[in-house]
C-alpha cells in the first residue's frame, strides 16, 4: 500500500474525562444508531464507545473503538494520572482478543467507531449529541496529510474471522454463501 | 416479539436453591405496564395477608419499569417490593443508578426472590447463566465493600451489584439495598433481603432491548434532551435554587442550603433554627462540599447528574450520595456538614435509610434526656455529641443492646419501650419516619398527600404543582404562561388565583374539588413513572419537566408497541394505584391510618380535614372507608379484587360502607 498526499477532513472528538458523569448515554445511543433498522434496539455491549467506570476510584474514561488487532500487546502500561490508576488496556482503542470491549457480543466480530456513518448524514456524532455533560465535543478541520489507505471494515471483519477459523474455511464459506445468493 | 420489555422474569427460590426463567403474559403489560404495576399484581396473586414480612413466603421483587433499558432518558428505575417490616404494608422502594438497565440487558424484566437460604448467598446473573453463590465470606462487609469484593472474585469489573450491609443482615427495619450510586432505602426492603440470607445480586447483561417504532421514539427522546438543555438555562424564578431546575433537588451541585437548614427541623424533627444560615456557615459548608465532592454523577442514560462522589478519606470516592441525605445526619445531630458527610459514608456501607436512621438516633437521645431511657441503656456511649451518633449507628446496625430496640425504627421502638415513648415517635406516617418538617398553617394539598400516600413518603407523591403560591399575581400569571404539563386549563386558573394571604389562601384555598384534582394529578404522575421506570426527576417531581401526561402515552406506545393514549394511560395508572391500595386494605390499612404526622402543622381544622378526605375518597371512586367501590373495581377490570375484598368483609355490601 502506497502513501499519498491529499487534503483530508479531520474529525476529532475531544474527550474531557473530568466532565464525564458516567451516565453511559453515549453507549446507549451509539448502539441504537447501529441497530438495524436504525434505533430499533440498543445494547451498550455493542457500542463503539465504551466508558470504563470504576466509581470507587472516581475513574470514568470514555474510549472509542479503533482498529481490529489479531494479537494482544506483549507489554502493557499502567498510567497514574491525578492519583487515579488506569488499567493496562484502559486507553487502548483496539478490538483485541484480550478483552470483551469492541466486539459484537454474539459473533465476536470487531466493532469500530465509524463516526456515525449513516444515511442521511449525521453531522454531529450521536454520542456527542447525547453527552449533555459536554465530556465529548466534536471538531472538524481540514488538513493536508500523508495517508495510507486503511483496510475497510469488511476487511477487518474477514481478517478477524480468518484469525479464528483460518482463511481456507472463510473462503469456503464465502463461496458457498455467494452461490446461495448470500441468503 | 416483545418491545421495551424482555418478556421474562427470573424466579429464584432460595429455600430450594432453584432458578427459573419464566415468560410473562403480555396481557399483564397492557393492563399494568410494568414496574410497580406488575409488582402489585404479583403480590396480589401470590402474597396473601397471612404472610408477614419475615416469612419466607414474602416475595422480594426487583421490578424494572417498562421503559428501563430503552434509550428514553432517565428510564432506569427498579421498584423493589416486599411486605415492609416497618409499615407491614406492600412496600415499593425505588432505586435508580445502573442495576435495572443491566438486568434488562441480561434478559429479564424482574427478579422475583422467594424463600430463605439456609446460608448466606449472593446471586450472579450473567445473561442466561444464573448462579446462587456462597456468601459466607462476605458476611459483615459493607454494602460497597461487598460489591467490590464480588466484582473482583468474578473478574467482572462492570457487573452492577445491589447489596446489603450489616443493617440488612441484621434485619434493621429501615435497612436499605445499596447499589453504588443509588439505593432502595425506604420501608426496610434491605431487612427482607437480609432475612432471605441474600447478601447481594450481581448482574451483567449483553442482550438487546427492542423498540417498536424506532423513528417516532427516537424523535421524542431527542426532543426531551433538547428541552432539558433549554430548561438548564432557565431555572424557574421565585423557587428555591435546588428546586428551580430538573432532576432531584440539586443538593450536590448547589451550596445554598438556607431553605433546608432554616425551614426544616433539626434533632428529632422538632427544632427550627431561623437565622442559622449565616455567611460563616455558608462559607464553611461550601468549603466542605468543594473539598469532599470529587465529581457530579448521573444515573444510567440521564444527563441530570443529581449525585456526587464523596471523599472522606484518602480515596477519591468513598461513597456516592444525592439529594437531602446530604443534610439529614447533620441536622439530626445539630452538627455541621463535615460530620454529616462522614457519618453518611458509614451509614451507606451499613445500608440504612437516611431519613429514618438519623431521626431514630435523635429520638433515642431525646428519650435519654426525658428520662424514659437512662444511662444504663447506653453503656459505653461517648460523651461528645458526634461520638454518640457514631456509637448509636453502630449499636443499631449490630442490634446490640438498645440498638436492638432502635433498629425497629421510632414507631416500633416506642411500642417496645413504652413509658410514654410513643409521643416521641411523632414524625411518622404509616409507622415510617418522614421529612423533618414542621409548619404553621395546614395546606390542603399536602394534607391529602400525607394522608393517602401509600409509599409513605411525601416526595413520592408531590411534585408538578408549586408547593406554595408565588407572592404576586403577575409572577403567577408569568408562571402559567408556558405550562403545557398540566392536564387542563383549570390547573392554571387555580394557581393564578392562589394567594399567600387572605380569602384565597391555605387552608381554604384551593377549594376541596380543586385540591382533589391537584393531588390526583401529582400522584398519577408518580404512578406513571413507577410503572415505566422513568426517574421522577425528569417527570413527576420537578416543576415543568420534559415528560408529562400529554407526551408519555406516545413515548410508551412507540417504545412498547402498546396501543395507548392519554385516556388509556390514565386508566392503567388508576388500576395500578387501586391495586396497591387493595393489597394494603387486605393487610389492614384503614381510614384511621390516613393522617399526617401529628404535629406537622400547628393550625389544624378537623372539619375541613374530614371534608377533604371524604371528597378525595369519593373523587378516587372509594367509599368513605377508603375502599374502592364495586363500580370502580369493575370499571378497572379488577373484578377479582372485588370478590376477595367482599369475602374478607373489607368491602361491605350496600349501606355499611356508605357509598355516596
Ligand atoms: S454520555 Fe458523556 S457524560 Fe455520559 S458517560 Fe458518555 S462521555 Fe460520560
Ligand atoms: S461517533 Fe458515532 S459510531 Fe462513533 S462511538 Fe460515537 S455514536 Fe458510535
Ligand atoms: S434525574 Fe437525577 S436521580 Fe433521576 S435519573 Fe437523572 S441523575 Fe438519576
Amino acid at each position: 500500500m502506497k502513501s499519498e498526499k491529499r487534503k483530508k477532513v479531520v474529525k476529532t472528538i475531544r474527550i474531557d474525562v473530568d466532565k464525564c458523569n458516567g451516565c453511559r448515554a453515549c453507549e446507549v445511543i451509539c448502539s441504537a444508531l447501529h441497530a438495524k433498522p436504525k434505533y430499533s434496539s440498543n445494547n451498550p455491549a455493542r457500542s463503539r464507545i465504551r466508558v470504563t467506570r470504576d466509581p470507587l476510584s472516581n475513574l470514568y474514561l470514555p474510549v472509542y473503538a479503533g482498529d481490529y488487532t489479531a494479537a494482544e500487546c506483549a507489554g502493557r502500561d499502567r498510567y497514574v494520572i491525578d492519583g487515579k490508576e488506569y488499567g493496562e488496556c484502559a486507553f487502548c482503542r483496539a478490538s483485541c482478543p484480550s478483552r470483551e470491549a469492541f466486539k459484537e457480543p454474539d459473533s465476536d466480530l470487531p466493532l469500530k467507531c465509524d463516526l456515525c456513518e449513516s444515511d442521511p448524514t449525521i453531522e454531529v456524532p450521536m454520542c456527542v449529541q447525547w453527552c449533555l455533560a459536554e465530556a465529548l465535543t466534536f471538531e472538524v478541520r481540514e488538513e493536508e496529510v500523508e495517508e495510507e489507505p486503511k483496510p475497510e471494515d469488511v476487511d477487518a471483519g474477514l481478517t478477524a474471522l480468518a484469525d479464528r477459523h483460518g482463511w481456507d474455511k472463510v473462503a469456503d464459506a464465502l463461496r458457498r454463501l455467494a452461490k446461495d445468493g448470500g441468503s | 416479539m416483545r418491545y421495551a420489555e424482555t418478556g421474562f422474569n427470573l424466579e429464584v427460590d432460595l429455600t430450594r436453591g432453584s432458578v427459573e426463567r419464566v415468560p410473562t403474559d403480555p396481557r399483564l403489560t397492557a393492563h399494568h405496564l410494568g414496574g410497580l404495576g406488575t409488582n402489585a399484581k404479583l403480590f396480589w396473586d401470590r402474597v396473601p395477608p397471612e404472610v408477614s414480612h419475615f416469612d419466607p413466603e414474602n416475595l422480594l421483587i426487583f421490578g424494572t419499569g417498562l421503559l428501563v433499558g430503552t434509550p428514553a432518558p432517565g428510564c432506569n428505575r427498579t421498584v423493589v417490593s416486599c411486605i415492609s417490616p416497618q409499615t407491614r404494608l406492600f412496600a415499593f422502594s425505588m432505586m435508580g443508578g445502573f442495576w435495572g438497565p443491566e438486568l434488562k440487558h441480561a434478559g429479564y424484566d424482574k427478579l422475583v426472590v422467594r424463600g430463605r437460604s439456609p446460608e448466606p448467598v449472593y446471586l450472579w446473573i450473567r445473561d442466561d447463566r444464573v448462579e446462587i453463590r456462597e456468601a459466607r465470606h462476605l458476611k459483615g462487609l459493607g454494602s460497597l465493600e461487598t460489591a467490590e469484593a464480588i466484582r473482583q472474585e468474578l473478574g467482572e469489573p462492570h457487573a452492577q451489584v445491589a447489596s446489603i450491609g450489616l443493617a440488612g443482615e441484621n434485619r434493621v427495619f429501615f435497612a436499605s439495598i445499596e447499589q453504588g450510586k443509588s439505593s432502595a432505602s425506604r420501608c426496610g426492603v434491605g431487612a427482607v433481603m437480609g432475612d432471605k440470607n441474600l447478601k447481594a445480586v450481581a448482574v451483567r447483561g449483553s442482550k438487546d432491548v427492542y423498540i417498536a417504532k424506532p423513528a417516532e421514539f427516537l424523535e421524542m427522546c431527542n426532543e426531551a434532551l433538547a428541552f432539558i438543555k433549554v430548561r438548564a438555562k432557565s431555572p424557574i424564578p421565585g423557587v428555591m435554587p435546588i428546586l428551580a431546575g430538573l432532576g432531584s433537588p440539586q443538593e450536590m451541585a448547589i451550596h445554598d442550603e438556607k431553605w433546608h437548614t432554616e425551614n426544616f427541623a433539626w434533632g428529632n424533627a422538632r427544632v427550627r433554627r431561623k437565622g442559622f444560615w449565616t455567611k460563616d456557615v455558608a462559607e464553611q459548608w461550601t468549603g466542605t462540599m468543594e473539598t469532599m465532592r470529587t465529581r457530579l454523577l448521573s444515573c444510567h442514560n440521564c444527563p441530570m447528574k443529581c449525585g456526587a462522589a464523596i471523599s472522606v478519606d484518602t480515596r477519591l470516592c468513598s461513597y456516592m450520595m444525592k439529594c437531602f441525605s446530604k443534610l439529614t445526619y447533620t441536622m439530626g445531630a445539630f452538627s455541621d456538614l463535615d460530620f454529616g458527610l462522614r457519618i453518611a459514608q458509614k451509614a451507606t456501607e451499613h445500608g440504612v435509610d437516611a431519613f429514618s436512621a438519623p431521626q431514630t438516633m435523635a429520638f433515642a437521645l431525646e428519650l435519654l434526656e426525658a428520662g424514659i431511657l437512662t444511662d444504663a441503656d447506653f453503656p459505653g456511649m461517648p460523651a461528645d455529641n458526634e461520638g454518640r451518633f457514631y456509637w448509636l449507628l453502630d449499636r443499631i446496625v449490630r442490634r446490640e443492646g438498645i440498638g436492638d430496640v432502635l433498629a425497629d425504627g421510632t414507631y416500633w421502638a416506642a411500642q417496645r419501650i413504652g413509658k410514654g415513648a410513643e409521643a416521641f415517635a411523632h414524625n411518622n406516617i404509616k409507622k415510617t419516619e418522614q421529612l423533618p418538617l414542621k409548619l404553621g398553617m395546614l395546606n390542603p394539598i399536602y394534607f391529602l398527600m400525607y394522608c393517602t400516600g401509600e409509599k409513605a413518603n411525601i416526595t413520592q407523591i408531590e411534585g408538578n404543582y408549586p408547593q406554595a403560591p408565588f407572592a404576586t399575581r403577575e409572577e403567577r400569571e408569568a408562571f402559567v404562561k408556558d405550562w403545557p404539563q398540566v392536564p387542563d386549563e383549570r390547573f392554571k386558573e387555580w394557581f393564578v388565583e392562589w394567594e399567600l394571604r387572605g380569602e384565597k389562601s391555605i387552608p381554604q384555598y384551593p377549594p376541596p374539588d380543586a385540591t382533589c384534582e391537584i393531588v390526583n394529578w401529582q400522584e398519577k404522575m408518580h404512578y406513571v413513572d413507577d410503572a415505566t421506570g422513568m426517574c421522577a426527576g425528569l417527570s413527576s417531581f420537578p416543576l415543568k419537566p420534559p415528560f408529562h401526561i400529554h407526551i408519555l402515552p406516545k413515548l410508551i406506545s412507540s417504545a412498547s408497541g402498546l396501543d395507548l393514549d392519554e385516556t388509556g394511560l390514565n386508566q392503567v395508572t388508576k388500576r395500578n394505584r387501586t391495586l396497591v391500595r387493595a393489597n394494603n386494605l387486605r393487610r389492614g390499612l384503614t381510614r384511621e391510618d390516613e393522617k399526617p404526622p401529628e404535629d406537622h402543622w400547628k393550625n389544624r381544622f378537623p372539619e375541613l380535614e374530614k371534608q377533604l378526605l371524604d371528597e378525595y375518597y369519593r373523587f378516587k371512586g372509594w367509599n368513605l372507608d377508603g375502599v374502592p367501590t364495586r363500580e370502580t373495581l369493575a370499571e378497572l377490570d379488577l373484578g377479582y379484587v372485588t370478590e376477595d375484598l367482599v369475602k374478607r368483609g373489607i368491602l361491605k355490601d350496600e349501606g355499611a360502607g356508605v357509598t355516596p
